[in-house]
């Protein structure tokens, strides 16, 4: 109950011992992961054997491929960045897009059309993933049957991997902008108009500005989630690998602690990224 | 006059494409096509003829819809779970820490979800694995003779879905319980109400909207998920979406693979269309409360 009822001790213990057994709960993976990257052992497994830093700085010539030798992983590590940076670049533009048309435009179907822009989130990864590779793969024939053009692009592979993570992080970005447009004060642009500046340079100095945050926080969650993907990039993955799925392949097979290694790198990287974005937003919302 | 409708329809248009080009050539038409895939047989190479052989073949074939239907009840149960797990810390987030502590509880909480699935999933395995913490630590307490092996059982895989799921649960709750005022519930008290009664009549319907959001995202997630159960599972995950994975890449037979995923597809819909029937929401309304 809440805090002006009174509330017995029991409750009162309850509650506190709860709240520890989830933080527990919540906090448990990721610490043996990051205590694991530091084991001197050749699997992430219990006993201590003692501190070392082999998994980071390891290379063949010590018989332990370290994280920083381990040209595969660095490469998958490269093709993941890759990849978000374009599906970020791409989600903002066509966010940004989608908002003016949901809060401007006029037009019929637009209910429809706001309707459908929210589907993609609820239509499971891997689907997405087969629909676009069997459509990729149906256009690809088509214009090699008909006009001999080779469409390598449609063909599993780094493009069909930004195309599919697109496909539903344009929707986060949308969202998220739109959220933020909704609330801008239209007097201001009025105000603008009426001093004489064109519609560019109302865009430009006033409307920018004031979406920075809303873009800011939208390119981060969508590079996370590109970079975190794993349904979707699974079904379009071609040769180059990302890191989700080089990742996937290697905990299937038992791997050694340079994927900890790995891990802890992903989980300083995000902590940064989420410290830096919770300082500028008081109320922040990743699901979104 | 007739140039600034030109113009204005000009810059309607121009806003219009990247949606149409993205959900069309994205989104609707990709699923026209899977839907056309799933409804044909190959007869011969490169022939082939409209049929439903890929839906009879999946009904005939026990083991299909075996784990077609486990991998719903399982998803279900995870969804119940995480809303079990999410309710008492969403309230204590919302209602009971004072000031500064709610909103930095609930960023703590948040946390861990900014790191991949991938890296979660790994954490778990180190944990739960023969080999791994969790069976060491039993052993030491004397409470089993040899290391037990964790991974691999059902409950190992729910653990984990609803561990993957928690986040999504937690903020549409901690934002609808946050709009709920005090003194109802401090009048319900006055009133004699118990605290049972308290959540039943007035906490419950009040987060209603957060609760079926919370629980459709959770169960289409969940249902949709390929990660976890895989390597949480491994042989035994029998998950949905790992049929339809080996149909597609593993076997290349695309028809039967399409034909499964629409039947996840209609599944999924179908959960989400009646959990808003149940609360009475609306999807616009609820995508918007995540």
């Amino acid at each position: 109950m809440i805090p002006s009822l009174p509330r017995p001790a029991w409750l009162r213990g309850a509650t506190v011992a709860y709240l520890i057994a989830f933080l527990v709960f919540l906090f448990l993976p990721l610490a043996v992961v990051a205590v694991f990257a530091f084991n001197d052992a050749p699997y992430p497994a219990p006993p201590w054997r003692g501190f070392t830093l082999d998994w980071f700085l390891g290379n063949a010539a010590r018989g332990r491929i370290g994280l920083f030798a381990d040209g595969e992983l660095l490469g998958s590590i490269w093709t993941s960045c890759l990849v978000a940076i374009c599906v970020t670049a791409l989600s903002a533009l066509v966010g940004i897009a989608n908002s003016f048309l949901i809060e401007r435009g006029r037009f019929p179907g637009k209910q429809l059309l706001s309707i459908l822009m929210l589907a993609p989130l609820v239509i499971p990864g891997v689907i997405l993933g087969i629909s676009i590779l069997a459509f990729a793969s149906r256009v690809a024939d088509f214009a090699d049957d008909n006009f001999g053009l080779e469409l390598d692009f449609l063909r599993p592979g780094l493009p069909l991997v930004v195309l599919g993570q697109f496909s539903y992080i344009a929707t986060i970005a949308t969202l998220t902008i739109s959220a933020r447009l909704r609330r801008f004060d239209r007097t201001l642009e009025e105000a603008a108009l009426n001093l004489g500046a064109s519609k560019a340079a109302v865009f430009r100095t006033i409307l920018l500005p004031y979406l920075r945050p809303a873009l800011l926080g939208s390119a981060a969650i969508s590079f996370l989630m590109s970079f975190a993907d794993f349904n979707t990039t699974l079904m379009l993955v071609g040769a180059d690998t990302p890191l989700t799925v080089m990742m996937y392949g290697r905990m299937r097979e038992g791997a050694t602690p340079v994927l900890n290694a790995v891990s802890l790198f992903l989980m300083l990287a995000s902590a940064v990224l989420a410290l830096t974005l919770l300082r500028r937003s008081p109320r922040p919302n990743p699901a979104q | 006059m007739r140039d600034s409708r030109w113009h204005a329809r000009l810059v309607l248009g121009l806003m219009l494409a990247p949606a149409v080009l993205w959900l069309g050539a994205l989104i609707v038409l990709p699923h026209i096509d899977l839907g056309v895939l799933s409804l044909r047989e190959r007869v011969g190479p490169r022939q082939y003829v409209a049929s439903l052989a890929q839906y009879r073949t999946f009904f005939a074939e026990p083991l299909y819809w075996h784990v077609f239907v486990r991998t719903a009840v399982m998803s279900v149960l995870a969804t119940f779970f995480t809303l079990l797990l999410a309710f008492p810390i969403a309230w204590i987030i919302a209602k009971l820490a004072q000031g500064r502590a709610g909103s930095l509880l609930f960023i703590i909480c948040l946390i861990p979800f900014w790191v991949s699935e991938t890296v979660r999933t790994l954490g778990w395995m180190i944990l739960l694995r023969e080999s791994g913490v969790l069976p060491a630590l039993m052993v030491k307490l004397g409470l089993t003779a040899m290391p037990v092996e964790l991974l691999y059982r059902d409950a190992t895989i729910l653990v984990g879905l609803v561990y993957t799921s928690l986040l999504f649960m937690v903020v549409p709750l901690v934002s609808s319980l946050e709009s709920l005022d005090n003194s109802l519930i401090e009048a319900a008290y006055d009133l004699g109400a118990g605290g049972f009664t308290i959540l039943r009549s007035i906490v419950i319907p009040h987060a209603a909207p957060g609760i079926t959001a919370g629980c459709i995202v959770v169960f289409m997630l969940t249902l949709g998920n390929y990660l976890t159960p895989t390597l949480l599972g491994g042989k035994n995950s029998q998950w949905f979406t790992e049929q339809i994975y080996t149909q597609f890449i593993t076997r290349f037979n695309w028809e039967q693979g399409a034909a499964f995923g629409f039947l996840l597809l209609g599944l999924s819909t179908a959960l989400v269309i009646l959990g808003l029937r149940i609360s009475g929401q609306r999807f616009g309304d609820v995508m918007r409360a995540t």
